[in-house]
C-alpha cells in the first residue's frame, strides 16, 4: 500500500497539497500541512499523485507502507 | 548508589594522562565480539535518545562500503556539561571507546567533535591523541570543532557540520549509519556512549551490568543545576531515585517546586514524584538535571527556556519556526494570563512535525510544564501574577550565533 510522506525541510506551505487532496491534508494555522500517513485507499491514489506531482518544492512523496506499521514521519530507525 | 567508573579517575584525583589511564583501566585488548557484548551489557545511548548501541553498531557494519565514527560532544544542551567534563577528565577512555567502535564496525577512523566554545576540551583530546602513537593501530584519530549550536549535536546536523556545511538536521531516512560523513556509513554516538564501551571492551557485560539495575543497567553521568548546594557533573546507578541523585549533589538549596530531568527536551517532575521516580536513560535524556525552588516563577522560567528553544530552531521546518515562536510568545504575556488550552493545541500542532525532534522535545518539555506547574499557571491567568520571583535559575545559553 501508499502513503504520503512530506519532507517538512522542503515544504514552504504554498498549500496546493491540500487543495488537491484534502481528505489526506489540511493546512495548519501558518499554511504548513498537516499530512495523514495512513496508507491510501485506491480511491484517493490518484488524487495523491496529482499532489505529489504539483509540489512546487517535491516536498511529498509517495512511499510504500505496509499497513501495520504506518507511521506520520518516515521510517523508524533501521533494526 | 554512587558509582565511579567512568569518573575514576576524579576519584583518584589523577591528571588525564595515558600513563593514568593505562594505570586505572589497564590497556584495551582488541575484542572478538564487542558488539555481542554490548548487547548483553544493554548499553543505551547517553546523549539523549537512549537507543540500543549495539543495535546502532549492527546497523554501520551491515551497511557495507567503509564505515567512519563520530564521537559526538558538541552538547549543545545548555544543562548540560557531562561530555566536556569527561572528555576533561578521562578523555583517554572516549578515545579507546572510539577505537573499539571502528574496530567493531570495520572502521577505520574516528572523529572527536566538540563546539567551538569547547577549546579547552577539544586541546586534551589533541594531546591525548598524541599520547597515543601507535598504540590504535591502523585506527587514525582526530578532532574537529562545530557550531555551538543547540541542534549542532543531532546526529545529521553533526554530520552535516563535518561535511562542511550548515549545521542543520536532514531528513532521515537516510540515516547516518546508512549514508553519514562524506557518504560513508557514520557511527554517530556520544562521548559518554563510547567510554561506557571502553570499559565493557575491558571487563565485560556481567561486569557493566553490577551497577545499576536489569532493565537499566550500568551507571549514567549527570549534570545537576539549579537551586542545588553542589551544582556539577555526577556519576550516578541507573534506576537510583531522582530525589537521592539530587542529594548527591547536596539537596536543593531552598524547598523545590519540581524538578527538570532530562534538560529542555525533557520533563518536570513535583519533588513527591521525585521520590518516586526510576532514573533511566529514557527518562535522564542527555543527563541534565535542574531543581526550580518554590519561590521562583516557573512560568517566567518556562517562557524563557522556550525562547530560547524558538531561538535555537534550525529554521527549515515551518511548524517548528512558527510553533514553538508561538509557544514563546504565549508564554509571554504572563500579565494577561496565557491560555492553558492554546498551549496544548500549540504544542500538538508542533509535535512530530519536524524533520528532527527539536519540537517534539519542546512539546514535551511544555506539555509537562502545564500539568506540573498548573497551580501557578492558574494564579497567572486569574489575577496576572503568582508573586513569585522572576529570576533565572535555569542556565541557558548566552553563546554567540556562529
Amino acid at each position: 500500500m501508499k502513503a504520503l510522506r512530506l519532507n517538512p525541510i522542503a515544504c514552504d506551505g504554498r498549500g496546493l497539497c491540500a487543495e488537491l487532496i484534502p481528505e489526506r491534508i489540511t493546512l495548519d494555522e501558518w499554511g504548513f500541512p498537516i499530512v495523514d500517513g495512513t496508507p491510501l485507499p485506491p480511491s484517493l491514489e490518484r488524487h495523491a499523485d496529482r499532489a505529489v506531482a504539483e509540489c512546487p518544492m517535491l516536498a511529498l512523496r509517495l512511499e510504500s507502507v505496509r499497513p501495520d506499521r504506518v507511521s506520520t514521519r518516515g521510517r523508524r530507525r533501521p533494526k | 548508589m554512587s558509582a565511579s567508573r567512568l569518573l575514576a579517575g576524579v576519584a583518584a584525583a589523577l591528571a588525564p594522562s595515558l600513563d593514568n589511564h593505562l594505570a586505572l583501566f589497564g590497556p584495551l585488548e582488541p575484542h572478538d565480539d564487542l558488539m555481542v557484548a554490548i548487547e548483553r551489557a544493554g548499553l543505551a545511548g547517553r546523549g539523549g535518545g537512549a537507543f540500543p548501541t549495539a543495535t546502532k553498531l549492527r546497523a554501520v557494519a551491515a551497511a557495507g562500503g567503509l564505515p567512519t565514527v563520530v564521537a559526538n560532544a558538541v552538547e549543545g544542551e545548555p544543562a548540560s556539561g557531562k561530555d566536556r567534563a569527561l572528555l576533561r577528565v578521562a578523555p583517554h577512555l572516549v578515545l579507546d571507546g572510539a577505537v573499539a567502535a571502528c574496530q567493531a564496525v570495520g572502521a577505520r577512523d574516528a572523529v572527536v567533535a566538540v563546539s567551538h566554545e569547547s577549546a579547552r576540551e577539544r586541546a586534551i583530546v589533541e594531546t591525548a591523541i598524541g599520547q597515543r602513537h601507535a598504540r590504535d593501530g591502523r585506527i587514525q584519530l582526530r578532532t574537529a570543532a562545530v557550531p555551538g549550536r543547540f541542534v549542532a549535536g543531532e546526529e545529521t546536523a553533526l554530520v552535516s557540520a563535518l561535511s562542511g556545511r550548515e549545521a542543520k538536521p536532514t531528513l532521515k531516512p537516510p540515516f547516518p549509519s546508512e549514508r553519514g560523513l562524506d557518504g560513508a556509513p557514520t557511527l554517530v554516538a556520544n562521548a559518554e556512549t563510547l567510554a561506557h564501551i571502553a570499559l565493557i571492551a575491558r571487563f565485560g557485560p556481567s561486569w557493566f551490568r553490577g551497577a545499576g539495575t536489569d532493565d537499566a543497567p550500568g551507571t549514567a553521568l549527570v549534570t545537576l543545576g539549579g537551586a542545588v548546594a553542589r551544582p556539577g557533573v555526577y556519576e550516578i546507578e541507573l534506576g537510583a531515585r531522582l530525589d537521592d541523585v539530587v542529594d548527591r549533589a547536596g539537596g536543593a538549596t531552598r524547598p523545590a517546586q519540581a524538578i527538570l530531568v532530562g534538560g529542555y527536551f525533557g520533563r518536570w517532575v513535583t519533588p513527591a514524584d521525585a521520590r518516586e521516580l526510576r532514573l533511566t536513560p529514557e527518562v535522564l535524556g542527555a543527563g541534565a538535571i535542574a531543581v526550580l525552588p518554590a519561590d521562583v516563577c516557573a512560568m517566567s522560567e518556562c517562557a524563557r527556556v522556550l525562547t530560547y528553544l524558538a531561538d535555537e530552531s534550525a529554521g527549515q521546518c515551518g511548524p517548528c519556526v512558527h510553533g514553538l515562536r508561538a509557544i514563546a510568545d504565549e508564554l509571554s504575556s504572563t500579565g494577561r494570563g496565557v491560555r492553558r488550552r492554546r498551549l496544548e493545541e500549540l504544542a500538538g500542532l508542533v509535535n512530530r512535525r519536524g524533520a528532527c525532534r527539536h519540537p517534539d522535545g519542546a512539546a514535551s518539555f511544555l506539555l509537562s510544564a502545564l500539568e506540573v506547574f498548573a497551580e501557578e499557571f492558574g494564579q497567572h491567568a486569574k489575577s496576572g501574577r503568582c508573586g513569585r520571583q522572576d529570576v533565572s535559575v535555569l542556565p541557558l545559553a548566552a553563546r554567540p550565533r556562529a
